[in-house]
């Protein structure tokens, strides 16, 4: 495996993180304020900040081909940001919700995007030309509590969402005149606006931290706060799912998780480390974390004497464990594909808590 | 250390590591708050479901794990009345400086002698691995700690009797 690309940005959480499409920009939600960052070298410098939100933003997303970056915060509003010759210019987007915007993400045709809420909404934000601004339409059917993450079908009108009510559910975002009639599949034939073509709860009943649609979109996977990965592979509308897998392990809660293909999956956590997921409709298993541990404590641990007592002398302390034998050294809250061609995965980025944002090789 | 509270000690840190997995969350119930919902006791579900370690009827821990905050209430080994007041006094001297100790709760938990509660910005600002460490160390030194003042109050109260009835000898 070919190392791994670490960007130690600041000491602060990243909430989320996201690259534009040419890999050079790279935007970072820290606290009250979204960064962006672009290469030089192999480095990220500061080159921007986006400040308009009055508190923690939760969430960033750049739309690949405009360019446009929607973000939203827990003071229940969300931007999108233009780059205009005078700098970023944000467009309030009318959200009509009451609680702390947790999620965003643009659909893949870019026409629209998803809000997720502590309001028990899901916002279907698009833009309406004849009033020139963004306004939303609610999902709010069966949700019984937060938000916490969200998913777009590569049809750009299914949606997945997973919620503390430790459901994760799939509905349909059609937006007349936005969408074209997406072709029937798996999941539903005619899909109105907030049809319900699937909803799973997890095995123990815990928060679902991460969703994701395999590139074809023809299964479902989330990740509960029970450590464990359902993927599940619908059958026909509304009848009930031809195989629903889940995956429990041992590891500590993840959080995120991408396809790579059809047969894999990759997700990372509160372990601080990426860990890979194979199979398919008979069955899938873990297959390891993607990092290389055991290489590095090698080198860099010394165990003489003379180490012990200066350890002693310096810190008070015989060993210095202060520091985990991962890349990251805090929780990891988003992953993200970035790149890939038709659903295959080569490289993917992680950020977490500790300020990190890290690409890794496939 | 002894024979059981190695285990005791043991099922404390793993049960930590589990319930350490918290994560920022905006209250559901309250517009622009976010408070540390096994405080704020707003939504159940929440909240997982507590989690009680008993090394004896004296000595147990509750874990009240939540989405992002974590409280942990110790109670200390009190074998008598002398021992039960220099925990009293021991925790008042603690939380009466709760600010400069962070994770230190101003008032126990009915039942417990000390109560800690940790946060989603307490794991982002320091390591996790190394708060567990702490409370951990804290509940071995804390029965040390009293074990030697009981000690100390004894010899010293057997001075004191001793120099007070020496006139009447």
């Amino acid at each position: 495996m070919a190392a791994h690309q670490v960007h130690h940005l600041f000491h602060a959480p990243i909430a989320d993180h996201s690259f534009s499409s040419d890999k050079k920009t790279l935007a970072v939600a820290r606290e009250n304020n979204v960064e962006l960052y672009q290469q030089s070298g192999n480095k990220f410098a500061l080159s921007d900040e986006l400040k308009g939100h009055e508190k923690t933003v939760t969430s960033v997303d750049i739309a690949p081909n405009s360019g446009r970056i929607v973000t939203c915060s827990q003071d229940r509003n969300a931007y999108v940001w233009e780059q205009t010759p005078t700098g970023w210019k944000p467009t309030l987007v009318l959200l009509r919700i009451n609680r702390a915007a947790t999620f965003v993400r643009w659909s893949p045709s870019e026409q629209k995007f998803a809000v997720g809420s502590g309001a028990r909404v899901i916002a279907v934000c698009y833009f309406e030309e004849e009033n020139d601004w963004w306004i939303s339409k609610h999902l709010k059917k069966p949700i019984r509590s937060t938000i916490t993450t969200l998913a777009w079908h590569p049809n750009s009108v299914l949606l997945a969402a997973g919620s503390t009510d430790s459901h994760a559910r799939v509905f349909s975002s059609f937006i007349k005149g936005i969408d074209t009639r997406p072709e029937p599949s798996a999941w539903g034939e005619r899909l109105p606006f907030n049809t319900i073509c699937g909803e799973y709860l997890n095995d123990t009943a815990g928060w679902i931290q991460g969703v994701a649609f395999s590139p074809s979109g023809s299964a479902l996977a989330f990740t509960g706060h029970d450590s464990s990965v359902t993927v599940v592979y619908p059958s026909a509308p509304e009848q009930p799912p031809r195989a629903m897998l889940n995956i429990a392990t041992r590891l500590l809660p993840l959080n995120s998780l991408i396809w790579n293909g059809e047969t894999e999956i990759i997700a990372a956590g509160h372990d601080c480390e990426p860990f890979r997921f194979c199979g398919d409709e008979n069955g899938w298993q873990l297959a390891g974390s993607l990092e290389n541990k055991a290489g590095e404590v090698r080198g860099a641990r010394e165990e003489s004497a003379l180490n012990m007592f200066r350890q002693m002398d310096l810190k008070g302390q015989a060993q210095a464990d202060t520091k985990l034998k991962s890349t990251h050294q805090n929780t990891v809250h988003t992953i993200r594909a970035h790149e890939e061609a038709n659903g295959v995965v080569s490289s993917f980025s992680t950020s977490g808590v500790d300020g990190r944002v890290v690409i890794w090789n496939v | 250390m002894s024979q059981s509270l190695r285990p005791y000690l043991q099922a404390v840190r793993s049960s930590l590591t589990a319930a350490l997995t918290i994560s920022n969350f905006a209250s559901q119930t309250s517009e622009r708050h976010n408070c540390p919902e096994v405080e704020a006791n707003s939504s159940p579900e929440i909240l997982l479901n507590p989690l009680h370690i008993s090394r004896n009827e004296n000595e147990k821990v509750k874990i009240e794990p939540s989405y992002n905050s974590v409280r942990i209430s110790i109670r200390i080994k009190q074998a008598d009345e002398i021992e039960h007041i220099l925990v009293h006094k021991f925790t008042r001297f603690l939380t009466q400086r709760a600010e400069s100790f962070f994770i230190l709760r101003r008032k126990p938990v009915e039942g417990y002698d000390i109560s800690f509660l940790i946060t989603n910005f307490h794991t982002e600002k320091m390591l996790t691995h190394k708060l567990i460490d702490f409370v951990i160390e804290f509940m071995e030194e804390v029965d040390k700690e009293i074990s030697e003042m009981k000690l100390f109050l004894n010899a010293r109260a057997r001075f004191v009797a001793e120099s007070f009835l020496t006139p009447f000898d």
